[in-house]
Parts: structure tokens; C-alpha cells; sequence
């Protein structure tokens, strides 16, 4: 692995070494590395084209990295990548991408992740995507994350797009069971002429189901935003969406909330807000000494912390 | 160190502050008056975060009229809200780690939360946002300024918000604040026990200087006017009523 490789392996999985646990690095379209420990499992899918990881019923305290790096320019893919929770589990899995196009051909990680969550197991999952480049390519990035989640488990989702992907469709779909809970936190930046969809279905079909939904976009330059965020009551649940962005520039930002109940007693709420930055956040920065370009950045920062 | 020079500010057809001039170098100054006497105005002119319609500001000999309000306080001036301001994400530590600056140290920033009566533990991690209740808010602001430090420390009606049984810790802080201070401290205040411990009040009357004296001084007129049972209907609640 190159530096411009371990850098950008830095930048979407905060790793400077190789992570101690469950691994599987992808670059440029192979398998760069791969361990797999007592409890978590990691197989190359018969078709080539992505990753089977199973993890034994109560493992504990066990993460699983799976970084993708895309540094050659036109380099395209299509990567699936099923994870198999067992039950009374208690993970973190680290995914992410990051694509380096310095030439003048488009470069495209599509990933499509399916989660399936055993009885009462919680996962943490992270996933930061990234992009950087002088080249004329273009870097396309659309993640599909499917969740199904048993009784009693947990999903906690920090997912995000921090900066240089010049169009992404992100779909998410979860389905939920009884008492299991799904917290989702999706942050955007896009900037110049960048293009970002995202739809976010949510299926609370289990008793005592709860579901969580907060997605925050920052739109800068010509950028566009489209956030759908769609939940589905079909049992006692409570589900929650809270869409925020910020517009700056001649960004534009569209946000659609969906709510649709089946049963008498699904309790849902949808919260939706856009705006640019509050005068009086910058004026109360500038009063601890900061200029307006540092307020304007360290509020877009904690927004989308 | 404070000189304000002819300062008037006309907004919405009105005359909000007219023709003020004033040198002030006393550590601890009061500004009180009636509400609409543009105290707040006045407070915000001095930081920069309103500009006069006409006059000058001359802070420690400098010109600072045409300062923005960073690199006033970047010259050792802080402000502290009526209202304080709300941020998404942003958290306590974040802002006070501004506040200190880098040369602040942890034990610092936790020290200016418990001045304040703020456990450091319980607040370094929370979001300043809807979950924080006003009193909170008004604690961490004061928290901020104190942090900040400087100059001069501009504190807009702190104790607006602050629940009764908050009040004496607040007082202890302006107290411990005016002892600890090398700079000066401006402060807006109702508040009998705070204008008892300024050195001067101001009292602003109708966007004008109606009286800017010693505390025990304007303190015993005031007290003088309650006694004779002045409600000021004519005078509009200016000390120098003679109705």
C-alpha cells in the first residue's frame, strides 16, 4: 500500500496501522489484506464480488474494519458485502471508502452492505466516505445499506460523506422487528456543483420497535441535497425523523418527509429544517475572537459532528 | 480606557442612542435604566456587533470604531448575551476551549464551569442546544466571558433568566470576577445587589446619559426616589425625575 493509499485509508477508517481484530481491505478493486479471528469470519463471496462476514452468536468487544480504496482514475466496481450477526452479539463494524482521482476518467465504488442482526445483538457501524482528486475524472459513490434487525437488537448507524464525491444516491433500508431499535445519524457535504440523493426507508413492523432518524446536510457553492426520509408504523412503535441542513451559497436542499401508519398505535414525528447559518451563531463566535470564515467552519464542523 | 465619542445610533426611524460621550476607567461599571433606554444598544456599539450611525469608539488609546467584532476581541474585549446563542453539535468544551485559547488548559476551562455552579462533569459534553434550560445557558455564557477574559469583560443583563435561588452563587461570581480581573467589567443589570458592587453606574435614559456617577451615590438617589414613592409616570423612570 502506498502512501496516497495509507492516507486515504486514514481518512475514511482512522487507521494508521492495520486495525487489531476482523479485516478486510479492499484497494483498487482487490483484496489488499484480510484476517479473520475465532469469532468473526471473514469469506470472499463465490461470484468475486464482495465479502461474506459472520459472526458467532455472543461475540463481544469485536470489531470488523472493512476500508475500500479506490486511487486509480476509471477504476469502477460494484461490491457486496453481507454481514451475519449472531445472536447476544455486541460489535463495531468500521466500513468507508475513499476514492483518489488525480486523471480524466470517472471513478465508482458502488457498495451495497446487508445487515442481518440476530436476537438482541448490538452494532455500532461506521461509515465515512470520502473523495479527493486534481484529475478531470469524476468519483461517484452510491452505498446501499440494508438492515434487518431481530427481536431485541440494536443498530447505531454514523454514516457520512465529508467531502469531494461529485454524485452520490445513498439508499438505506431497514426493516425492524420486535423491540429492536435502529439509530441512524447520516451527514452530507457537498460543495461546487456535487450532487447528493438520499432516501432512507424505514419499516417498523415488531412491537415495541423504535426507530431514530437524524440526517444533517450541509449544501455549499452549486451543490444539491434530495433527502427522503420514509418511515413505516405497522406495529406499536415510535419512530423519529429529524431532517436539519444548512444552505449556503446557491446550494439547494430538498427535503421530503414520508410518514405512513398502519396501526392505531405507531407514533411517529418528523422534524425538518432548513436554513443558512444564524447570523448570531457567527456574531457569538467572532465574540471569542474567531473570524467569520473560522465561525462560519467550526459551526458547519459541530453541525456535522 | 473606554472612550465613546458622540455616539448616536438611529434605527427604525428612531433615536436609539444620542450623541453619547463618556471616558470610562473604572474596574467595575453599571449600566442601568428603564427598558427601550438602549442600554443592550449601547453594550453591543462597544463590541462592535451594532454599528453607530455616527461617533467614534477609542479603546486603550486605538480607534476601534471600524473593528469587526473578532478583532476587538482579539484586543482583550469579551461579550457575554442576554440571550445566549444556541449552536447544533457544538459542545460546552468546544466553546470554552475557544474561549481559553490554546494555551488553556483542561484544569482551566473546568475551573470557569465551576465558577458558575456548573458541574464541569455533567456539562463539558453537552450540546449547547435545546437541551440545556435558559438558566444553563446563561451560566455557561457567563462561563465563556469570565474564560475569555481581557480588557474588558461586557456582560449584557446576566442575571435575566437566572432562577432566584441562583442568584447570591451569581453575585459571588461577579464579585470573585471583579477580584480576580485585571481588566475591567461592563455590565447591564436590574439588580440591586449588582449595581451595589459596581464602582459607577451608568443610568441611560431615553438613548441618553441621564446620570453617570459614583455607585453609592446614584444607589441612594434611587433609593431616595422609592422612598418618596416616585413612580416616575412623567419621568419615565429616570433617576433625575424632578416630578
Amino acid at each position: 500500500m502506498d502512501e496516497l493509499e495509507k492516507r486515504m485509508l486514514k481518512e475514511v477508517a482512522e487507521l494508521d496501522a492495520l486495525p487489531v481484530g476482523a479485516f478486510n481491505i479492499r484497494s483498487n478493486g482487490k483484496s489488499e489484506s484480510r484476517n479473520s479471528t475465532a469469532n468473526i469470519q471473514i469469506e470472499s463471496r463465490e461470484s468475486g464480488d464482495g465479502i461474506n462476514v459472520y459472526f458467532k452468536d455472543g461475540t463481544k468487544n469485536e470489531s470488523c474494519h472493512i476500508p475500500v480504496i479506490i486511487s486509480k482514475s476509471g477504476h469502477k466496481e460494484c461490491v457486496y458485502n453481507d454481514f451475519f450477526i449472531g445472536e447476544d452479539c455486541d460489535v463495531v463494524i468500521v466500513a468507508g471508502c475513499g476514492i483518489s482521482n488525480c486523471g480524466g476518467h470517472d471513478s465508482q465504488h458502488d457498495g451495497i452492505h446487508t445487515f442481518h442482526i440476530g436476537k438482541n445483538s448490538k452494532v455500532k457501524y461506521i461509515e465515512k466516505h470520502y473523495g479527493e482528486g486534481t484529475g478531470t475524472g469524476k468519483r461517484f459513490m452510491n452505498p446501499t445499506t440494508v438492515v434487518y434487525l431481530e427481536e431485541g437488537s440494536t443498530m447505531d448507524m454514523d454514516t457520512s460523506q465529508i467531502a469531494g464525491i461529485n454524485d452520490t444516491y445513498r439508499i438505506t433500508k431497514a426493516e425492524i422487528g420486535p423491540d429492536a431499535t435502529l439509530v441512524m445519524h447520516d451527514k452530507i457535504l457537498t460543495n461546487f456543483d456535487q450532487t447528493a440523493k438520499a432516501e432512507i426507508t424505514v419499516d417498523l413492523n415488531g412491537d415495541g420497535s423504535v426507530c431514530d432518524i437524524v440526517s444533517r446536510g450541509v449544501a455549499k457553492g452549486e451543490s444539491e441535497q434530495d433527502v427522503i426520509i420514509d418511515i413505516s408504523g405497522n406495529a406499536q412503535c415510535k419512530g423519529h425523523a429529524e431532517c436539519d441542513s444548512i444552505i449556503m451559497d446557491k446550494g439547494v436542499i430538498v427535503a421530503t418527509p414520508k410518514l405512513k401508519a398502519t396501526c392505531v398505535d405507531a407514533s411517529l414525528i418528523h422534524e425538518a429544517a432548513i436554513g443558512k447559518i444564524a447570523g448570531e451563531q457567527i456574531t457569538k463566535l467572532m465574540t471569542l475572537g474567531l473570524n467569520e470564515q473560522e465561525a462560519e467552519q467550526k459551526i458547519i464542523e459541530g453541525f456535522l459532528k | 480606557m473606554l472612550e465613546l465619542q458622540n455616539i448616536s445610533f438611529h434605527a427604525d426611524d428612531k433615536d436609539i442612542l444620542k450623541d453619547i460621550s463618556l471616558k470610562i476607567g473604572d474596574k467595575f461599571v453599571a449600566i442601568t435604566g428603564p427598558n427601550g433606554s438602549g442600554k443592550s444598544t449601547l453594550l453591543k456599539v462597544i463590541m462592535g456587533i451594532i454599528t453607530p450611525t455616527s461617533g467614534r469608539i477609542i479603546f486603550d488609546g486605538q480607534d476601534i470604531t471600524d473593528l469587526p467584532v473578532n478583532e476587538r476581541a482579539n484586543l482583550g474585549m469579551s461579550f457575554a448575551f442576554q440571550q445566549p446563542v444556541r449552536f447544533k453539535g457544538l459542545k460546552v468544551i468546544d466553546l470554552l476551549k475557544i474561549a481559553v485559547g490554546q494555551e488553556g488548559t483542561a484544569a482551566e476551562i473546568r475551573s470557569y464551569l465551576k465558577a458558575v455552579g456548573l458541574c464541569p462533569m455533567d456539562y463539558l459534553n453537552r450540546e449547547i442546544n435545546d437541551t440545556l434550560s435558559g438558566g444553563e445557558m446563561k451560566r455557561i455564557e457567563i462561563a465563556m466571558a469570565a474564560a475569555r477574559g481581557g480588557k474588558l469583560s461586557l456582560f449584557d443583563e446576566p442575571e435575566a433568566g437566572i432562577d432566584l435561588w441562583s442568584f447570591q452563587s451569581l453575585i459571588e461570581v461577579f464579585e470573585n470576577l471583579r477580584n480576580v480581573t485585571n481588566g475591567n467589567i461592563m455590565i447591564i443589570s436590574h439588580q440591586e445587589r449588582i449595581l451595589e458592587i459596581a464602582d459607577k453606574i451608568i443610568y441611560l435614559k431615553d438613548g441618553v446619559i441621564d446620570r453617570y456617577d459614583d455607585s453609592a451615590k446614584i444607589m441612594e438617589e434611587l433609593n431616595m426616589r422609592r422612598r418618596g414613592g416616585c413612580d416616575c409616570a412623567h419621568g419615565q423612570g429616570g433617576v433625575s425625575c424632578n416630578g
